[in-house]
């Protein structure tokens, strides 16, 4: 994504920003509230159109005016409020706007609930109530029916909104271990988070935001916790973070280039 | 309509109670057994206050036929409430497009085909069903594209086409209609008789067992759980003792004397000592809305059409995020309304034989009480099209059944509205308590 811009009504929620990210690498995104995250995140995903500014996907360019663009790059979005219709069962919710058909054009709900079950099954074994409305689900639970939505069908640009803001310690801990597992097969993920620890944690490279601009991108092995608030609070920009958001990248290969 | 299973007082934490368990066992709906409850004790209720006059094949079958219209445009509310709409205007577009569809036939047609042409009815029919669609789209995209609140569009639409109906012919009522047209609105000749109507109830029952032999079969191959056997063997002979329960009632109701003497006149039959006994059988207008109904449950559960309307009604954004043009599937529902009220407007005229620029008044409030009661929320996202024609049909029973009690007709109007306020709190308490 290069030079990015969205206004809303004279505040510039992103400001001239420009970012990238590797295949099978985790980019972590943080800063305060307000400073830009979801807006630029909300524009690859295509809720948002930018006034200015260019993505690029595989060297390519890429023109993303909606949702639907979005998922035919491949880009699929995890979002805080995990974006689920609570009436409909978990079934659906995979499936939504993507149903498979019979050959009549019915929705074919047999096989759906199948491919739902494999899915399902490798997240998170316990789950079993697929034909139940979401909003019976716990926490955890209606989480995994989010994750599984976003890998059920060959991503290869998985954005993660606080994926681990509801939920508890041993659920937090899954959620990285998918993390881990989701980037050994190759896919780029970018990360938003309040949670340091977290950050730290999973993500190969931070860019710090703060008021729609990025203050400076950085390998986590180059930079400590103390130098990331610093970077969140104040808006400076240590030695070990550079900021141009395309350097130091290290060994992804720049094919993937966004 | 509080089916609340009692619980067993020795029954372990977390057992069902047998209601419970009948319930999960048929995967009945329970919400939906508790209005089929509701009506039924209404019908006992009014048969006994009219001393017996309630429950003859005479007054269901004309229940049947007064239901239709309002069941027609029920089963399109629920997907206009499903996505948290609502549509004020249905009752005067019935009018509007009535007159039209009156006009066309009686003054338009013959003039070009001749009198009585044998293609005025489809003619008549199809432009009325055709114009319910734009006016339907018309609002449809009002409301989704230019974002006005369907409630303000369709509140103008309630205006503007009531006044369009008495513009068709500056007040003039339209009569007599096309004798063919008159058909769709029931009436001795608008039946199928009683053969007829054996046939349909024996291939509705046919298609009750396969739908759901084809299903269980399916769900096998995937090794996916069944329900037990008897629980199957249970729905298919309730559904079928239903449906021939219906068809026999139907069948007991002899035309009227008069229409036998001009049949038998006609083809030349002698009327033997005790009366010629000629039965009904089913309304065409009845089985036009069940059609619609089987056809919209269709929409509703089995097409991507139907899944896009219930996931805007649970989370529009997130049905936006998902990649669903959410705004063309609001403006769809909007047009299958307009045709739906176009289909309920030409049963209504036929029926009357005469097109009135009256017709369908406070009808928008009847079809939205059915689809309220027949448990749609209002809130949107849930509600289903045979809960909403169950509706229609105890909204019908209690208007039917006030007129044979001799109930003044303000103070049918009261009862009407007590109900279905009384109605949807009923609702609300259910779902507090049993909302898992």
């Amino acid at each position: 994504m290069r030079d990015i811009s969205l206004a809303f009504g004279g505040i510039h929620a992103v400001d001239r920003v420009s970012i990238d990210l590797y295949e099978g690498e985790v980019m972590a995104l943080v800063g305060h509230n307000g400073a830009g995250k979801s807006t630029l995140i909300k524009i690859l995903s295509g809720a948002n159109q930018p006034d200015a500014g260019a993505i690029s996907i595989r060297g390519e360019p890429a023109t993303i005016d909606n949702p639907r663009d979005a998922r035919r790059y491949r880009i699929e979005t995890i979002y805080q409020t995990l974006a689920l219709a609570d009436n409909l069962d978990t079934v659906a919710n995979l499936f939504l706007g993507r149903e498979l058909r019979t050959k009549w054009g019915t929705l074919d709900d047999i096989t759906m609930e199948a491919e739902a079950r494999k899915v399902i099954g490798r997240l998170n074994p316990h789950f079993q109530r697929l034909k139940d409305p979401v909003k019976v689900l716990s926490g955890g639970e209606r989480q995994s029916v989010a994750i599984a939505r976003a890998i059920l069908f060959d991503t290869r640009i998985l954005i993660m909104d606080e994926p681990t803001a509801a939920l508890g310690p041993q659920e937090t801990a899954q959620v990285g271990a998918l993390v881990k597992q989701l980037k050994s097969e190759g896919i780029g993920i970018f990360l938003i988070s309040h949670d340091i620890h977290d950050v730290f944690d999973l993500a190969d490279r931070i860019c710090v935001m703060k008021n729609g601009r990025v203050v400076g991108t950085a390998r986590v092995e180059h930079v400590t916790k103390d130098e990331v608030l610093g970077m969140i609070i104040l808006g400076k920009c240590p030695p070990g973070a550079s900021p141009d958001s395309s350097a130091d990248h290290g060994a992804a290969r720049p094919s993937e280039l966004m | 309509m509080n089916q609340a299973p009692t619980p067993d007082r020795h029954a372990k934490p977390g057992r069902l109670s047998a209601f419970t368990q009948f319930l999960k066992a048929t995967e009945l709906d329970a919400r939906l057994v508790g209005t089929v409850a509701a009506l039924l004790l209404i019908w006992v209720i009014l048969h006994l206050l009219s001393g017996g006059l309630f429950l003859t094949p005479r007054n269901l079958w004309n229940l049947a036929v007064q239901s239709s219209p309002i069941a027609i445009m029920a089963t399109g509310m629920v997907l206009v409430i499903v996505t948290r709409n609502i549509d004020l205007s249905i009752g005067s577009m019935l009018g509007f497009i009535g007159m039209i569809m009156g006009v066309v036939q009686v003054d338009v047609l013959p003039k070009l085909l001749g009198f009585e042409h044998p293609a005025i009815w489809v003619l008549a029919l199809a432009t009325g069903l055709v114009l319910g669609a734009i006016l339907g789209a018309l609002q449809g995209f009002a409301i989704a594209y230019l974002g006005i609140p369907s409630f303000i569009v369709t509140l103008g639409g309630l205006l503007v086409w009531r006044g369009a109906a008495w513009w068709v012919t500056s007040g003039q009522t339209v009569a007599p209609l096309d004798n063919r047209f008159r058909l769709l609105g029931g009436g001795p000749e608008g039946s199928i008789g009683a053969a007829w109507s054996w046939m349909v109830g024996i291939v509705a029952c046919a298609a009750i067992v396969l739908l759901l032999a084809h299903r269980r079969a399916r769900r096998k191959t995937f090794n996916f759980a069944l329900r037990p056997m008897a629980a199957e063997i249970f729905v298919v002979g309730v559904a079928c003792v239903f449906v021939l329960a219906a068809v026999a009632v139907v069948n007991a109701y002899p035309w009227p004397i008069g229409s036998v003497r001009r049949y038998a006149q006609a083809h030349q039959i002698a009327v033997p000592e005790g009366g010629l006994f000629i039965a009904h059988g089913i309304a065409i207008p009845v089985l036009i809305a069940i059609g619609v109904g089987i056809t919209v449950t269709f929409l509703a559960t089995r097409t991507r059409f139907g899944r896009y309307v219930y996931a805007i009604g649970g989370n529009p954004e997130a049905t936006q995020l998902a990649g669903v043009d959410t705004r063309w599937v609001i403006m769809k529902t909007f047009m299958l309304m307009g045709f739906l009220a176009a289909l309920a407007g030409a049963v209504s005229i036929a029926r009357l034989n005469a097109a009135t620029n009256s017709e369908g008044t406070l009808a928008e409030l009847l079809v939205i009480a059915a689809t309220v009661i027949g448990g749609t929320s209002i809130a949107g996202g849930a509600g289903t099209v045979a809960g909403a024609m169950l509706g229609a049909v105890i909204m019908q029973s209690l208007q039917s059944g006030m007129v044979l009690l001799g109930v003044d007709t303000p103070l049918q109007s009261i009862a009407i509205g007590a109900v279905l306020v009384a109605a949807v709190w009923l609702d609300t308490v259910y779902r507090r308590r049993f909302a898992r």
